[in-house]
This record gives C-alpha cells, sequence and structure tokens, in this order.
C-alpha cells in the first residue's frame, strides 16, 4: 500500500503525469491546457514536462480536437482531449459519434481508435449557462463508445490511466464538483477493473445508484437516513457504457427497492436505462418500483437556481420514502 | 467558362503541351515521365470509365442501391494518385475510387459499401495506404490533418531524405469547402504546418447546387486565408494535375508546410445515381465539359507521342473485360453473417456485444431450419 491524500484534479494530473512517463505514444490536447494547466489545472506543470509536442494547446475548435485526435490515433498515437466544458462538446458531437464511435467498426476490427475525450461535467460551481451541463447519456446512447466517470481521487487516478490504455474510444465524465474535496489514493493498486460498479456502503432496505457527482450525495443521503434508522446500500456505477450490472442486481435483489440518481435531465436517461434493465432483470424481487431522482427535463437554470434544479441529499430521501410506502 | 486566368493547364483541350508562365516550372516534372507512364495514365483512365459506367449499370438493374460516379473526373484522380508516392497516405472522400484502384484497393471493395454489405473494411495500410470513404462531407479532412501531425511528431517529414519524407493528401469537393470541419483542418494544418495537400475537386455541383452557391469567390483563394499557398489547376489535364500535386507533395513532404489545390473538373454524370442531373443543370455547361473531357484530350496527346490505333484497340478490350469482371465478381458478391455486426464495434470484450450477439443467435437457432 502507498496511500497519498489528493484532491480529485490532482489525482488526474498524477494519472495523465504517469501515463505519459509509461508511453511516449500519449498525448494530452486541448484548449488552455498547456502553461495554464487547463481552466481546472488537471494537466498543470504536465508541458513544463513532457514538452508542447507532448501536450498541446490546440486552436480554439472541439470538432478539430476530436477530428485531428482521430488521425493520430490512425498514426498510432494515444491522444487525450481535453473538452473545456461539459456544454462545449457538441461542436466536436458529430466527430465523436459518426467517426470515432464508428471507425472501428469500418474498418472491421484492422483499427482501434485508442482515444479519451476528458469532459469536466455536471453543476454546483455557480457557472453560467453551458458550463454546467450532464451530456453523458448522449454518449452512452451511441454504439461504439465507453463512457465512464469517477466518484472519488484513487478511481480518477486509476481510471484515467486505465482509461488511456484501452483501445477503444472513451468519454472521460470528471466530476468538477469533486475535483478539490481530497480524498485517499492507493498509488499501489486500482482495486477493480474500469467497467466494474461497486458497493460503496452496505445496507438492508433501499438501494441508491449513481455515479461520478452523486455519489457522495447518495453516501450523505444514507448517512442521514441511517440516523432515522433506514439501512440504504449505495452503488457506484463508475461505468455508464458498458453498465456492469452484477453488482446491482444483486443488491436490489436483496433489497427490493431501487432509487437511481443523476443531475442530467431523467426524461431517456441513463436512469431510465437503469430503471427498464432493473426492471427486467430483477423483476420479482421488486417492492416498489425503481424511482429516478434526476435534474429537471429544462436548460440547466441561472446559478442561482441550481440548487433547486439539482438533485440533493434531500430530495434522493423524497425517493426513498417513496419507495419504501409501497 | 470555369477556367481562369490563374488556372495550370499543361495539357490544352486539343491535347497539346501548354508553354506559358504558369505552366513552365512544372513542365519539367512532365519531362521526366516515360511513355510507359503517360500510357499508364490513360490505361487507369479509360479502364476506370468502363468501371464506373458498368456500375452505374448495375445500380440501375437493382443489383446496387447507390452508385457514385467519378466520370469525367479521371484526369484530376489519376493525375494526383500517381503523384503519391508508396509511404504517403490518401484520405479519400467517396468519389476516389480510381485512385483507390492506383494504390490497390480493388473496386469490388467500393461496390461491397454501395450493395450493403460493407461500411468499407479495407485495412489502408495493407492498400496502400489508401483510407475508408467518410460519408459525412469533409469530416475526413480533420482525419488527414491529425495524420499529418503525427507524422511531424513522429519526425518523419523534412528529413532530409525526399524517398523517406511522409506525406497527406486528403481529397474533397466544392460542396465540402463550406463545412466547418474544412476550415478546421486548414486552421489546425497551418497551425502546426502539416505536411499535407488539400487536394479539392471542384466539379460544380454538390448535389443539385452550384458551387457558385458555396462561394463567390475562387475556391483556390480561400487558404491563402489561412496562410497555406493555393493554386487552381485544369483538373481534366492529367498532366497538370500529377505535376501540380507533385510539386506540391514534395514542398510539403520537405518542411514547406501545407498546401492546397483547386482542381476544376466536373461531374459529367449524376451525384449519385439517386438523382437527376437533368432537373438543375443546362445542356450548355454539360456541351462544354463533354467538349474538355479528359480521356479525349489526353488521347490525342499520346497519339502525338506516337500511340497507334493498336494502343487503344487492346485498351478498349481491357477496359471492356475489366467492366465484364466487375460484374461477375459483383454477382457473386455473398451477404455476411448477421452476428458480424457485434463483432468490431469494440476492440476490447463489451457485455452489451456478448449479450446481444447471443441473442440473436439464440433466436435465429429457435426458429425450425435457422432463420431465412
Amino acid at each position: 500500500m502507498s496511500i497519498e491524500t489528493l484532491s480529485m484534479a490532482k489525482a488526474l494530473n498524477n494519472g495523465l503525469r504517469k501515463a505519459l512517463a509509461d508511453d511516449p505514444k500519449v498525448l494530452l490536447m486541448g484548449e488552455d491546457i498547456g502553461p495554464l494547466g487547463g481552466v481546472f489545472r488537471v494537466t498543470e506543470g504536465l508541458q513544463a514536462e513532457f514538452g508542447a509536442n507532448r501536450v498541446i494547446d490546440t486552436p480554439l475548435a472541439e470538432s478539430g480536437i476530436v477530428g485531428t485526435a482521430i488521425g493520430l490515433a490512425m498514426r498510432g498515437y494515444r491522444p487525450v482531449c481535453e473538452i473545456q466544458f461539459d456544454g462545449f462538446i457538441f461542436p466536436g458531437f458529430d466527430q465523436i459519434t459518426s467517426q470515432l464511435a464508428k471507425l472501428t467498426a469500418r474498418h472491421e476490427g484492422s483499427l482501434s481508435m485508442p482515444v479519451v475525450i476528458r469532459v469536466p461535467f455536471g453543476g454546483h460551481i455557480g457557472a453560467v449557462e453551458h458550463h454546467q451541463e450532464s451530456p453523458e447519456a448522449y454518449f452512452a446512447h451511441t454504439p461504439g463508445l465507453r463512457v465512464v466517470s469517477p466518484s472519488t481521487p484513487h478511481d480518477a487516478y486509476w481510471m484515467i490511466q486505465e482509461a488511456i490504455a484501452s483501445n477503444d474510444p472513451i468519454l472521460f465524465f470528471e466530476p468538477k464538483s469533486r475535483y478539490w474535496p481530497k480524498g485517499d489514493v492507493d498509488t499501489s493498486a486500482p482495486g477493480i477493473p474500469l467497467h466494474a460498479s461497486r458497493v460503496v456502503r452496505v445496507g438492508t432496505e433501499v438501494t441508491l445508484v449513481g455515479y461520478g457527482p452523486m455519489v457522495p450525495m447518495l453516501l450523505q443521503a444514507a448517512e442521514i437516513a441511517a440516523e432515522e434508522g433506514t439501512s440504504i446500500e449505495v452503488v457506484d456505477l463508475r461505468s455508464i457504457s458498458p453498465i456492469d450490472y452484477g453488482p446491482l442486481v444483486a443488491s436490489v435483489q436483496k433489497t427490493g427497492r431501487l432509487v437511481v440518481a443523476h443531475e442530467a435531465p431523467g426524461f431517456v436517461s441513463v436512469g431510465s436505462e437503469i430503471a427498464a434493465t432493473v426492471t427486467e432483470r430483477a423483476f420479482y424481487s421488486l417492492e416498489a418500483p425503481v424511482i429516478r431522482v434526476a435534474g429537471f427535463d429544462t436548460p440547466f437554470p441561472p446559478a442561482k437556481l441550481e440548487a433547486a434544479y439539482l438533485p440533493d441529499p434531500d430530495r434522493i430521501l423524497d425517493a426513498v420514502d417513496r419507495a419504501l410506502a409501497y | 467558362m470555369a477556367y481562369t486566368a490563374a488556372t495550370v493547364q499543361l495539357l490544352s483541350e486539343t491535347g497539346e503541351l501548354v508553354s506559358s508562365a504558369l505552366s513552365e516550372p512544372y513542365l519539367p516534372i512532365i519531362e521526366k515521365l516515360s511513355d510507359d507512364q503517360l500510357r499508364e495514365f490513360h490505361r487507369q483512365m479509360v479502364v476506370f470509365r468502363a468501371i464506373d459506367v458498368e456500375a452505374a449499370n448495375l445500380q440501375r438493374q437493382g443489383q446496387l442501391a447507390l452508385w457514385i460516379p467519378s466520370l469525367g473526373q479521371e484526369a484530376a484522380q489519376v493525375g494526383s494518385g500517381f503523384a503519391a508516392k508508396p509511404q504517403d497516405h490518401i484520405f479519400p472522400a467517396y468519389r476516389e475510387h480510381v485512385v483507390g484502384r492506383i494504390r490497390g484497393v480493388d473496386t469490388i471493395k467500393i461496390i461491397e459499401i454501395l450493395r450493403g454489405l460493407s461500411h468499407g473494411g479495407w485495412d489502408p495500410a495493407e492498400h496502400g495506404n489508401f483510407h475508408l470513404y467518410t460519408l459525412v462531407i469533409g469530416s475526413q479532412t480533420l482525419h488527414a490533418t491529425g495524420y499529418a501531425m503525427g507524422i511531424t511528431l513522429d519526425g518523419r517529414a523534412a528529413t532530409g531524405d525526399p524517398d523517406k519524407d511522409e506525406a497527406v493528401i486528403v481529397y474533397f469537393g466544392d460542396g465540402a469547402s463550406s463545412q466547418g470541419d474544412v476550415s478546421e483542418a486548414l486552421v489546425f494544418a497551418a497551425s502546426f504546418q502539416t505536411p499535407e495537400v488539400f487536394f479539392l475537386q471542384n466539379n460544380h455541383w454538390a448535389i443539385s447546387v452550384p458551387v457558385t452557391r458555396q462561394s463567390r469567390t475562387p475556391l483556390y483563394l480561400r487558404p491563402s486565408g489561412f496562410g497555406i499557398p493555393g493554386v487552381q489547376i485544369d483538373g481534366n489535364d492529367v498532366l497538370a494535375s500529377y505535376a501540380v500535386t507533385t510539386a506540391s507533395l514534395d514542398a510539403a513532404r520537405s518542411g514547406g508546410g501545407p498546401q492546397f489545390i483547386e482542381a476544376l473538373t466536373y461531374r459529367m454524370g449524376a451525384h449519385t445515381t439517386s438523382d437527376d442531373p437533368t432537373k438543375y443543370r443546362d445542356d450548355a455547361e454539360l456541351d462544354f465539359w463533354v467538349r474538355h473531357d479528359p480521356i479525349v484530350r489526353f488521347e490525342a496527346y499520346l497519339r502525338s507521342r506516337g500511340a497507334d490505333d493498336a494502343f487503344f484497340a487492346e485498351l478498349a478490350e481491357e477496359a471492356h473485360d475489366a467492366a465484364n469482371d466487375i460484374r461477375l465478381r459483383t454477382l457473386a458478391l455473398g451477404v455476411p453473417d448477421a452476428s458480424s455486426m457485434f463483432t468490431h464495434v469494440y476492440t476490447e470484450p463489451h457485455s452489451l456485444m456478448q449479450e446481444q450477439q447471443a441473442w440473436l443467435e439464440a433466436y435465429e437457432a429457435s426458429f425450425e431450419g435457422g432463420a431465412s
């Protein structure tokens, strides 16, 4: 064991540094990632250490970043693109969904696309329009992509390295509200594989599932519920595509109740998918319908209203009460 | 009609070498070509036109869902295709069938796409570095630029050894010139000084919309705003296409940065077999370009260099045979197994692919005698 206490931003920085050091084919590309170190400082110091040919400040063009990353991957590189904010990914959407996602199939296996697209996502930072969104469902819906989101500094450190080592394209959603809180990072071993989900709190009466920024909310809700005498199990999904249903279904078979939560709008969402699949796989164990807690189906509101928009422990516990009422 | 005072032309409409201020810098490149090489240019143009016509017929007969004619654009493609060196990488749009053929892509691979059997499927590394077709207009210009950035990072351009230097050539059209991706590709190419040639075939029509709707200025002028030199050529002149592309690729390979060629040509057929050009363009325009047919012009040139009737007769027979061959092989194509759709979505195991493939196989097996 080798434990360091790090923020997620620093854990990601260390993970990227290790990936750059381990494999000369790894490149970082994005806007302001060089001397500035990115707007969230995740790449701080990396250009000074590895040079401007490895940590590339690109022109301000998301389609260009992703499209040239595809060409670099064809050449044998392993590009890691930073999209500056969640809401700025859409100029690159076509290259991600029509090209990056499909090129391996189009080549019938003669080509792989080891490209990672890092996306700081989610709310709680009081920012302007396009800076607090959760667009992960668009990408989870796209065959050919993998989508993951760490919830802790430890997972961030390991998952970014595993994503870079993967030969498939990966959307790597970084919860910006979790960039700064510190946590223990065991730099000697990752623990579980990239696409594995994990029970992060054991309980017996209701299962809560989420990923990325929602996991600490679920744990807070479980803590409050415990004080009120309700035993809650929490599952950190970690991977949104593919979804590792094993631990989740096993949990629901035990508790009989499931609440799924995320910041993204609920309509046609990851939560909808989980509700449908768990219902199919654990129908005879369910004591209540799967309940979704999500952002409203509105554009992300102005920052002073975000507290009313975003799921919080109270809204999660409200859903728990509804599940228990059946 | 389309040509301007800036158009580089090496071979006149009547098949004579042009001596002008614009042509002089390129004529030495042509002088190095042997008669065999010149005849090979012609052979590729003539044989492919026969294949192209046959493929369009196959579509009309219901054997292909679609055909994308390159008829009329042979000179632009053959000249530029032969200008590339073996180590160069070629990023086509979706009409560069004869460039692919020159680089080792059997046209049956294109037929497979248009018969609904694949989305590409050849390995560029084993097919002359000719990359797969990209149907979203202009997307490939960014892939080409990224690839060229990789050549620079690898130190494989401007090595001082022209036989080792590598470059990229990317094909796109007048319609694509309006796409944001093409502008972004030009920005990245200029910024990173990529070893790359942008080869724009201006065939004057983006399906039914004329090039005048895409640009109010000649397209060869557009790259200058990005800091990239542009040149306009007579794209129906195979010698201009070869010589200017050779010079541009040499410049790109040796550290001169990205280059841009606008080849004026004409899509004599439809955009694809799905449209009807008589609805949007007039006979006078087509007549002009029929008179500028790249094959007619080059035949006159070869005859002036001594090619005789026997050569052309032999070539006509070869073209006929190639067309027949593509027909027979098209009709013999099988349909891939349905479960193959799952095989290459991901490189590494993926639970949904495994579950759904297993489900489909079990479902099909559940029918007596298997699914029809």
